[in-house]
């Protein structure tokens, strides 16, 4: 399952429902209607509304939990422990990432910071996705956990606009599968 | 009922009013046309149908956001300028200043980017502005920050004026929301919802625009004492602050044209209420609290203020969905509706908004921004609300003006072409840059990889669509507005209007 795929299909199911809505009532919007048949209509409104509501409110409160629990962003001012450490610097345009191996299994810790402007440090997998990134900005080092699963190829690309070089500013990390897996 | 009127006598533009007002309008077609190629110049180059050269793309990508923003804020300006003045005394001369300051700061901002070079994008998000690495001086950028000033300080004065006529008829801010009436009270069924938008917009975007002022001129001082450092992630809070509430102003300085014109169009009143009032007042605080979603990729920044925006980005659907989108349906259901071209401009612009709000806040999630922070899910979104939403918005408003000078309605067989031309291509370039998103596509690049250049061939053949029906619209709208106005007392044009309410 590829979270952008999930993603945009919850997006595109959303905007849908929008647009049925919108289309039903596009649809009725050119029929005249006597005072009864109003009176009736803004009573309809008024009930679906408070079920639109509760629909809602329990989207948000359900998917508030569900995405925030456990916090997605590891705390950054205390230790983290994890069995790899990887430096990263970004500068216009390259970035210096050492080790540039790691292997897949152990959590990897990225230390990501810039030399001068602000940077995106954003890893590819394989096959073209973002799987996970932070910025890298000029005073700050923002700390990063993840941990691969597939080992191969994986791309840096720069997402954070830095000038003439930011689209070429790329770089490889090489994952290597953990002795034993 | 008054409501109904079609074109009530106190909206009618005569002299300095109308000529203040066919300037806004004039400029504001023919730049939205003008900035509409560059971005097609972008998109089709990303799709190697062209070849822009990088440094010219970033320019082109900077003049386009900056003149892009600018320009909404001018149209939906005029918008909030046209109906606030039927219930408050708004002075000429705050409209006119900001027109002129509009166009001293655009002149800036043109001058930075074509002949000193500038690059660094509508956002100067610092310290890039002053680390161009040779490509442009930091005079060039100097220039751009001072046209963002000049500009903020007419929108500032023109709020100024506004929130002090507003203020001499309610006596003070709260009073024009409506906040005595949140939790019980007779609402006066006649307190303008003109007012509570126009309130809700002078609070929040002062607030924005004095942040903008603040880093600006921050910045301003680094670029000619660079030893005097900024903190980055400081600086970067405060532009997105200013950012966001100056892009979100035009909606709900937008949103006026759909209060007032659609119960006209629709022939069913559309009174005020009390979800309104909450919604406007709830919106009023998530619109100024919402910003941290801008920062979710900023780890070290506090993880309270993180969540405090991904809480509010999602809140900020409720008012939207719940009252405004809502609303708009039930006024026009069953209204025996007759279909002219500000009425689907209106409807439209609801659909826009409440459609585009998704994917915002789908991406408004920490966890979700992980993976489509800054890929072109970005301008997949604003594009969608702010083409299909805020630009009908104003269309709308020029299309119902020009239909009082004209013999018919605005509903000519060319107006029912061009208009679903500009629809499909808006749909079809705002879902090309959402499945871009998908595809882990990254936003602000010259260069694409090849694997990336098929959605942008399909958002290019959408942006072609959405030229020609703008370039369509701005041509009718500039001829429209520049005949004479019809006599004073209700022409056969207002009386058949009326009726065909
Ligand atoms: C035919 C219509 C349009 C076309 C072809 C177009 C094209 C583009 C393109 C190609 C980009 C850069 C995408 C990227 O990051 O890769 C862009 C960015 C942008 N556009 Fe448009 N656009 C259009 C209309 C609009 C409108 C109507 C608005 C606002 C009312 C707007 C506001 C912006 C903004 C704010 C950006 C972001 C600039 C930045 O990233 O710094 N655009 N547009
Ligand atoms: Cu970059």
């Amino acid at each position: 399952m590829i979270p952008q795929n999930v993603i945009w299909t919850i997006a595109l199911i959303g905007m849908g429902l929008v647009a049925l809505g919108f289309i039903h009532v596009i649809v009725q919007a050119g029929k005249p209607a006597d005072d009864a048949a109003t009176r009736k209509a803004a009573h309809t409104s008024n009930v679906l509304r408070r079920w639109l509501f509760a629909a809602l409110l329990i989207t948000f409160v359900g998917g508030t939990y569900a995405t925030l629990r456990p916090f997605p962003i590891p705390l950054q001012y205390a230790p983290l422990d994890a069995q790899q450490v990887v430096d990263v610097v970004g500068q216009q345009w390259s970035w210096q990432i050492t080790p540039a191996t790691v292997h897949t299994g152990g959590v990897v810790e990225f230390r990501v910071t810039s030399k001068d402007v602000n940077h995106g440090f954003a890893i590819y997998a394989p096959d073209g996705r973002i799987a996970i990134q932070t910025q890298a900005m000029p005073g700050y080092t923002n700390k990063l956990l993840y941990t691969f699963t597939q080992p191969g190829t994986y791309k840096v690309m720069c997402l954070e606009y830095c000038g003439l070089g930011h689209a070429p500013m790329t770089s490889e990390i090489r994952v290597v599968a953990a002795k034993g897996d | 009922m008054a409501i109904l009127t079609m074109y009530p006598d106190d909206e009618r533009l005569e002299g300095a009013n109308r000529t203040a007002f066919n300037l806004y309008v004039v400029t504001a077609v023919a730049l939205f046309v003008l900035m509409m190629l560059l971005g097609l110049a972008m998109r089709m180059s990303q799709a190697t149908w062209i070849n822009v050269a990088p440094d010219l793309f970033y320019r082109l990508l900077s003049m386009h956001g900056a003149g892009m923003v600018g320009t909404t804020a001018l149209a939906t300006t005029a918008v909030m300028w046209f109906f606030l003045r039927k219930y408050v005394q708004l002075h000429l001369w705050a409209l006119v200043a900001n027109y002129v300051l509009f166009l001293l700061g655009a002149l800036c901002i043109i001058v930075a980017v074509f002949a000193g070079g500038y690059g660094a994008l509508w956002t100067f998000l610092y310290p890039l502005p002053v680390q161009s690495v040779g490509l442009w001086s930091p005079n060039a950028a100097a220039l751009f920050m001072l046209g963002y000033l000049l500009i903020g300080i007419g929108m500032l004065l023109f709020y100024l004026d506004a929130a002090a006529a507003i203020i001499r008829v309610h006596g003070n801010l709260g009073r024009a929301l409506g906040l005595q009436w949140l939790f019980g009270g007779t609402i006066d069924p006649d307190h303008p919802k003109a007012v509570v938008a126009g309130t809700m917009v002078i609070i929040a975007n002062s607030l924005g625009i004095l942040a903008g002022a603040v880093v600006l001129v921050m910045s301003l001082i680094n670029v000619f004492y660079p030893q005097m450092a900024l903190n980055a992630l400081l600086a970067k809070t405060l532009i997105y602050w200013f950012g966001h509430m100056y892009i979100n102003a035009t909606i709900y300085m937008g949103v006026i044209a759909v209060y007032e014109l659609l119960p006209r169009y629709s022939g069913k009143p559309y009174p005020i209420s009390r979800p309104f009032i909450w919604s406007w007042a709830v919106s009023c605080l998530f619109v100024i609290v919402v910003f941290p979603h801008h920062l979710f990729m900023d780890y070290v920044a506090p993880h309270w203020l993180l969540v405090t925006g991904q809480v509010v980005s999602w809140g900020a659907g409720f008012p939207v969905f719940l009252v405004t989108a809502y609303g708009a349906l039930t006024n026009i259901y069953r209204s025996n509706m007759r279909w002219t071209m500000p009425s689907r401009l209106l409807i439209l612009s609801m659909f826009g908004w409440a459609a585009g709000i998704v994917p915002a806040i789908v991406d408004g999630t920490i966890r979700i921004n992980q993976v489509m922070h800054n890929t072109q899910w970005v301008p997949g979104h604003f594009h969608f609300y702010l083409l299909l939403g805020v630009l009908p918005m104003a269309l709308a408003l020029m299309f119902h003006v020009i239909g009082r000078r004209a013999t018919a309605p605005p509903n000519s067989g060319t107006d029912r072409i061009g208009f679903p031309v500009y629809l499909v291509g808006g749909l079809i370039f705002a879902l090309a840059f959402l499945d871009a998103g998908r595809l882990s596509v990254a936003r602000r690049m010259a260069e694409h990889l090849p694997a990336w250049t098929f959605t942008d061939k399909i958002g290019s053949i959408g942006a072609i669509l959405v030229v020609l029906g703008m370039l369509y619209f701005a041509i009718r709208i500039a001829v429209g507005l520049l005949r004479p106005p019809a006599p004073a007392s209700g022409g056969p044009r207002d009386r058949a209007a009326n009726t065909a309410g």
